[in-house]
């Protein structure tokens, strides 16, 4: 078997782990990126559409363009990046880490480092996950199964479309098999409001009349061989009204119900996974419950902007970088979630720098106000004109103002 | 009397569009400044970045096959929003191009789209091995 050693080893060649990696070999650390696809740059090698890099590059780019940015700065720096690599395993041996994995030019591998970034990114639900009822025809895809078809191999996989929820994914999709000539006929979403992005619903279903059904649900999948149509059923005060159901003729059914950060890595290692966010447990440095294992972007929680995903990334790989140096928070205080408020992230502050934390919001609400407590007592607020949980919001806490924070102090975070 | 949804910033304005006695567009249910130019530029001139794919081919002149690691279509985007009305039009002429590999990003694919001033360029670099 192959040996290899590192100062660090980032699991994932995504948007996050590239990220990651360039902040550790910018600060004069070893590392080596262990990415399973053939190419650098994840999932947004099949997101074609446009919309990435506002904050980071300041244009409109595509995905497989933000990408390559990234990919041009890890060749410009000689980092080393093995692709077609599976990791199999994590461990902990003789006090260091070390990690298995495989691929196909190199067989079995064992590279040893002193700390891991962890950036494998999320997956989607699918129909397993929520239980649609009916028959088990081809045809039935997730979004994201269907935007690599489409956009990465070049096949079509239908031509009478149903998206199932209102996810970003989807609603791209929604865009793209129209303007491959395909009739979308409905996006159809349990929840009383859409959990896409706003521009989406606008630009990828009224621009194309598609109407979208909010407060329903599919009842049943029809067809042997092929799907031949869905049942949808409306949901009033929280009961299914079957009387109202109706059917909708399709060949095709898009999947668009929710990511799931993939920790089957982490899991296995004994890292501990949050059930709010699916994602490691993190403290103020990102790191989870194994000692110089750090987390970020999709694997940690799932984002709605990769602009936030290697703003987080960059962070992540700094801290690993300072692990490796010897530094270690002198105290942390706990970050917990308020009112209104899904999860943080992380879920430790230290006192003495400069925190960045994500959140969610439970509730679609105009005029609000994200407010910052400290043992109870307000240290900072902020209005906001709008938040709905599609929308992830961000806040950064600085020494000041956890001054008179003291050993067993509590951070909360509501939205009023 | 036409409504759109503003989509400047996350706030999502339902914007009611209509003309008054003098003929003039006037924009209710914005709260700020930017949604009465959204819905002018709705209205009048609609236009939208538009991403797809063209058929990818090797320098050989075939196709990358299954066993391939090279992706089967290349992206290809505007290089800025293109009038909307004309975009099926612009999808039709896009939809027979092919783009041989190495694909260049940023290397023109359609120079000044139908008669406007937007290109259609290669949006990720492809090298084959």
């Amino acid at each position: 078997m192959k040996q290899l050693t590192f100062d660090a080893v980032v699991i994932g060649g995504g948007a996050a782990g590239m990220a990651a990696a360039l902040e550790l070999d910018a600060r004069g650390h070893s590392v080596l990126i262990l990415e399973r696809e053939d190419t650098l740059g994840g999932i947004l090698m099949q997101c074609i559409h446009n919309g990435f890099g506002l904050i980071e590059f300041n244009e409109e780019l595509t995905g497989p363009e933000f990408a390559q940015r990234f990919e041009e700065q890890v060749r410009a720096r000689n980092i080393q990046a093995s692709l077609r690599t599976t990791v199999l395993d994590i461990r902990e041996e003789s006090g260091l880490k070390a990690v298995y994995c495989v691929s196909p030019t190199q067989g079995m591998m064992r590279v040893e480092s002193r700390a891991i970034v962890l950036a494998m990114g999320c997956r989607e639900r699918n129909r397993g996950n929520i239980r649609i009822p009916g028959t088990r025809p081809a045809g039935i895809y997730t979004a994201g199964l269907a935007q690599r078809l489409v956009n990465i191999e070049g096949y079509i996989p239908g031509k009478d479309v149903v998206i199932i929820g209102s996810g970003d994914i989807g609603l791209i999709m929604a865009r793209r098999m129209s303007w491959s000539g395909c009739k979308v006929h409905a996006v159809i979403e349990i929840l009383p409001y859409p959990s896409g992005l706003t521009r989406n619903i606008v630009q990828c279903l009224n621009d194309f009349g598609i109407p979208l059904y909010l407060s329903h649900l599919v009842t049943d999948i029809y067809g042997k061989d092929r799907v031949e149509g869905i049942e949808v059923t409306p949901i009033e005060s929280g009961a299914l009204m079957h009387e109202k159901a109706f059917k909708i003729a399709c060949d095709t059914v898009l999947l668009s119900v929710g990511l799931v950060p993939e920790n089957e890595l982490s899991r296995n290692a004994g890292i501990e996974i949050q059930p709010t966010t699916n994602g490691p447990w993190a403290d103020s440095a990102l790191m989870t419950t194994m000692p110089g294992v750090f987390a970020c972007g999709n694997v940690l929680h799932v984002h709605d902007l990769v602009d936030y995903v290697v703003e987080e990334a960059r962070r992540a790989g700094a801290n690993a970088a300072a692990w490796l140096s010897g530094y270690r928070p002198a105290r942390e205080i706990r970050a917990k979630t308020g009112s209104n408020i899904r999860y943080v992230m992380p879920m430790r502050v230290n006192p003495e720098r400069e925190n960045r934390l994500y959140m969610r919001s439970l509730v679609v609400k105009n005029d609000a106000r994200l407010e910052v407590r400290l043992d109870g007592t307000v240290v900072k607020s902020r209005k906001l004109a709008h938040i709905q949980p599609s929308e992830m919001l961000s806040l950064t806490l600085v020494p000041e103002d956890l001054a008179a924070a003291g050993r067993d102090s509590t951070v909360e975070i509501a939205l009023v | 009397m036409r409504e759109l949804i503003c989509i400047t910033c996350p706030m999502g304005c339902h914007l009611a569009v209509d003309t008054d006695a003098r003929g003039e567009m006037k924009v209710t249910g914005n709260r700020c400044l930017r949604g009465e130019q959204y819905a002018r530029e709705e209205i009048f001139n609609p236009k939208r970045v538009v991403t797809f794919t063209c058929a990818a081919v090797l320098p050989d002149g075939g196709t990358p096959g299954p066993e391939s690691n090279l992706p089967r279509r290349v992206p290809v985007r505007t290089t800025g929003a293109f009038p909307k009305e004309r975009i099926p039009e612009l999808l039709g002429a896009l939809k027979g191009m092919t783009v041989r590999l190495p694909a260049v990003r940023g290397s023109v694919v359609l120079k000044k789209a139908l008669d406007t001033e937007v290109d259609v360029i290669v949006a990720r670099g492809i090298a084959p091995e």
